[in-house]
């Protein structure tokens, strides 16, 4: 334990965003422990509005422990506790009088495994706007459920099928169907942890097509374990390894001249 | 065997590796051969256990199936007004006043008319009337009373006949034994032979068995009461139970933090699922009608003594189903910002509810069932009258079905038999209506 704290003064090696994007989320020396174990050590990271980051690293790295905290899902885990500092737009997103309903209203997720939930395709997508109150009539739902799919490039593909319930989709259409259900309630992040693991190569692919397009509008984290996903969709990268960040910086940077010498290895192949 | 078959070639083949593999196939006979004892033992035992069932229920049915089906004689009887309302009043309160034996004279006329009996042979009319049930006189009343205007008519009536002459009928009482210890005479056999000559007397479907309430009377005696106490004990079973079950279990499974107080409260309550029911009638005893005054007998304090022994049942399938649904249905919920409880009704709840609804019936059944602590709140008790609300005095099936029990007459036998049926019957449907219920709510998703 002691020789694990001992390296919580961690220098992650950080290249500067060339585009210079405005920063969406602001974290500084993020730890979180589960119970006894502390599975971050103090991450800070700058999130750059309208792009992707990808969080990279090995299986138990903590970079989905971090990805929950951007939502406070780790709220819902007994015995998880968050220190440090994480904002959204210069709020602190774990300030006691900040609604988390309100907070997860403004942050989307997607999960690993497709979760769409047992009702009709419409409903699912229906769902959040109808919680929040954000159709004024049945037409605007309409509307919102439609642009929500057209968004996820679903809405070709279950058009007729509106009221048939979306667990009988393919895998990869249930993904779609959540980051449809995600965007209805107009984000302005979209999280989603290891979304194409569940799914074939061509689901898989269609998703990765569709993150890029939502990029125009959306701020996107992704956790993912295909380094070539993540090379493949995101502008930034960042590379966790034991709960602390290595490094991070543009995703072309990061995969063709890593600065550090065990993000080197890690996406070489030689750990991980 | 295989090992002299097989390591000839193997040997050329491949060397020591094929011979270890020859040798892990000896053990697997002596495994296949647990496979197929214990496949053996399995069918044994569900061989015994269908035997013990179709004893059972061969047993019950056939004592019992006799009941639904009773003897009754049939005769003209004359409305007499000169005997019914001496003094012209033909008001239901002067009919079912005055003196009740003038009914009697009723049926002792028309039965003399229909067996063709000498009118001053007093013996053989008493004999006749023996066959008749000592309910007919009181019968006879308040049908008169139910509609006056049957005065001065001449009307066919069923009268019941008695629980001997009924079980006579059924043979359960045989003619072979010697007359000093049959219950039925000689002389009563003339006349039920003579009756059944002119077709005055048959087997007629019994629906006093499931109208009528207590009577010492086997023939009178029906589960009508009881019925209604076991309804009016589900209904307040149900609207506690399942309401106070799935609430306490939805805030224990989703809300409550986990910790040393709650794994407390799980224990216990899976022990008060084994404290034996006879406890929670003390308890109900000492609560509800000692402390609380409710009345007893009533079924409003069966509904809530039983409600206490079902709700542990109730919560723990509840927190079972629960528990069943991933938690990726949580996530869900939680990710597009709805709030717990939003959460838990609009996605885990519908999902769990086949559960809960199984849970619910069984327990309610097992509810049904249950005996012993009505008896701690006096519901069994001799109930003529049928409840009109839940705060009347009733009884419940299981309880009928004990006192029947206690009953030596054989017509009694036979409907302790009937009531047990008409138990099983409805055990059975709220067996089959789970089942139902269960597809139902899985074919919705």
């Amino acid at each position: 334990m002691s020789a694990v704290q001992a390296t919580t003064a961690f220098d992650t090696v950080r290249t500067p965003d060339p585009a210079n994007r405005p920063i969406k989320i602001h974290t500084a020396s993020v730890k979180v422990t589960y119970g006894q174990k502390e599975a971050l050590h103090g991450v800070s990271i700058d999130i750059p509005e309208r792009a992707v980051t990808a969080f990279i690293g090995p299986s138990g790295c903590g970079k989905s422990t971090f990805l929950r905290c951007i939502n406070r899902m780790n709220d819902t885990i007994a015995g998880a506790r968050v220190e440090g500092t994480i904002k959204l737009d210069d709020q602190d997103i774990y300030d006691p009088d900040l609604d988390v309903v309100e907070l997860r209203a403004r942050v989307g997720m997607v999960f690993q495994k497709p979760n769409p939930f047992p009702k009709s395709i419409f409903d699912n997508v229906a769902y959040g706007p109808r919680i929040h109150g954000l159709a004024r009539s049945k037409a605007d739902l309409e509307e919102i459920v439609v642009t929500s799919l057209q968004k996820a490039s679903l809405f070709n593909e279950v058009k007729d099928r509106l009221n048939e319930p979306g667990t009988g989709l393919s895998g990869g259409q249930q993904q779609r169907l959540c980051i449809a259900r995600a965007i209805a309630v107009s984000p302005e992040v979209i999280l989603m942890d290891e979304p194409c693991s569940a799914l074939d190569p061509i689901a898989t692919a269609k998703v990765e097509e569709l993150i890029d397009e939502l990029r125009a509008n959306f701020t996107i984290v992704i956790v993912t374990h295909s380094m070539q996903q993540a090379a493949r969709v995101s502008q930034r990268t960042a590379f966790f390894h034991l709960g602390h960040l290595i490094e991070e910086g543009p995703t072309d940077h990061v995969f063709t001249n890593p600065l550090e010498q065990r993000t080197q290895d890690y996406i070489t192949g030689r750990f991980g | 065997m295989t090992e002299a078959a097989s390591s000839p070639p193997a040997s050329r083949i491949g060397g020591t590796d094929v011979r270890k593999i020859s040798k892990i196939d000896i053990g697997l006979k002596r495994r296949y051969a647990a496979e197929r004892r214990f496949r053996t033992y399995g069918l044994l035992a569900v061989t015994i256990a269908i035997c013990f069932l179709v004893a059972l229920f061969g047993s019950i049915v056939s004592r019992g199936y006799t009941a639904f089906q009773q003897t009754r004689i049939s005769m003209i009887v004359d409305f007499d007004p000169s005997i019914i309302a001496p003094n012209g009043d033909r008001s239901a309160a002067a009919v079912m006043s005055g003196n009740a034996f003038r009914f009697d004279d009723l049926i002792a006329a028309s039965l003399q008319k229909t067996l063709e009996i000498d009118p001053n042979d007093e013996d053989a009319l008493y004999d006749g009337l023996d066959l008749l049930s000592k309910g007919s006189a009181p019968m006879l009343r308040s049908m008169i009373a139910a509609d006056p205007s049957l005065i001065g008519t001449k009307r066919s009536v069923d009268f019941y006949a008695t629980g001997d002459v009924d079980a006579f009928i059924k043979g359960s009482i045989r003619a072979d034994i010697p007359e000093s210890q049959r219950l039925i005479k000689d002389k009563h056999i003339v006349l039920i032979e003579k009756l059944e000559k002119e077709g005055a007397l048959r087997l007629a479907f019994n629906t006093g068995l499931f109208t009528n309430g207590a009577s010492t009377r086997p023939e009178m005696a029906g589960v009508g009461v009881a019925l209604v106490g076991s309804l009016y004990m589900m209904l307040v079973v149900l609207v506690l139970s399942l309401p106070l079950g799935v609430a306490g279990s939805i805030y224990l499974e989703e809300f409550a933090p986990k910790n040393r107080w709650t794994d407390l409260i799980e224990v216990n309550i899976n022990n008060l699922a084994a404290v034996p029911s006879i406890v929670y009638g003390l308890l109900g005893l000492a609560v509800f009608i000692n402390f609380a005054h409710l009345p007893r007998s009533a079924s409003l304090v069966g509904g809530l003594v039983l409600t206490l022994t079902t709700l542990p049942t109730i919560i723990i399938a509840t927190r079972a189903a629960l528990k069943a649904v991933p938690p990726s249905i949580r996530e869900a919920g939680l990710g597009v910002g709805a709030s717990k409880m939003q959460t838990v009704f609009h996605h885990v709840l519908p999902l769990a509810m086949p559960g809960v609804l199984t849970g619910t019936i069984i327990g309610l059944a097992h509810a049904l069932g249950e005996t012993a602590p009505l008896l701690m709140i006096g519901m069994k008790a001799f109930v003529v009258e049928y409840p009109t609300t839940p705060f009347d005095p009733a009884t419940a099936l299981p309880t009928q079905i004990y006192m029947w029990a206690t009953e030596p007459e054989r017509a009694f036998t036979e409907r302790t038999s009937a009531a047990i049926i008409v138990l099983l019957a409805f055990l059975l449907a709220m067996n089959s209506l789970a089942i139902i219920l269960r597809r139902a709510f899985e074919r919705r998703w």
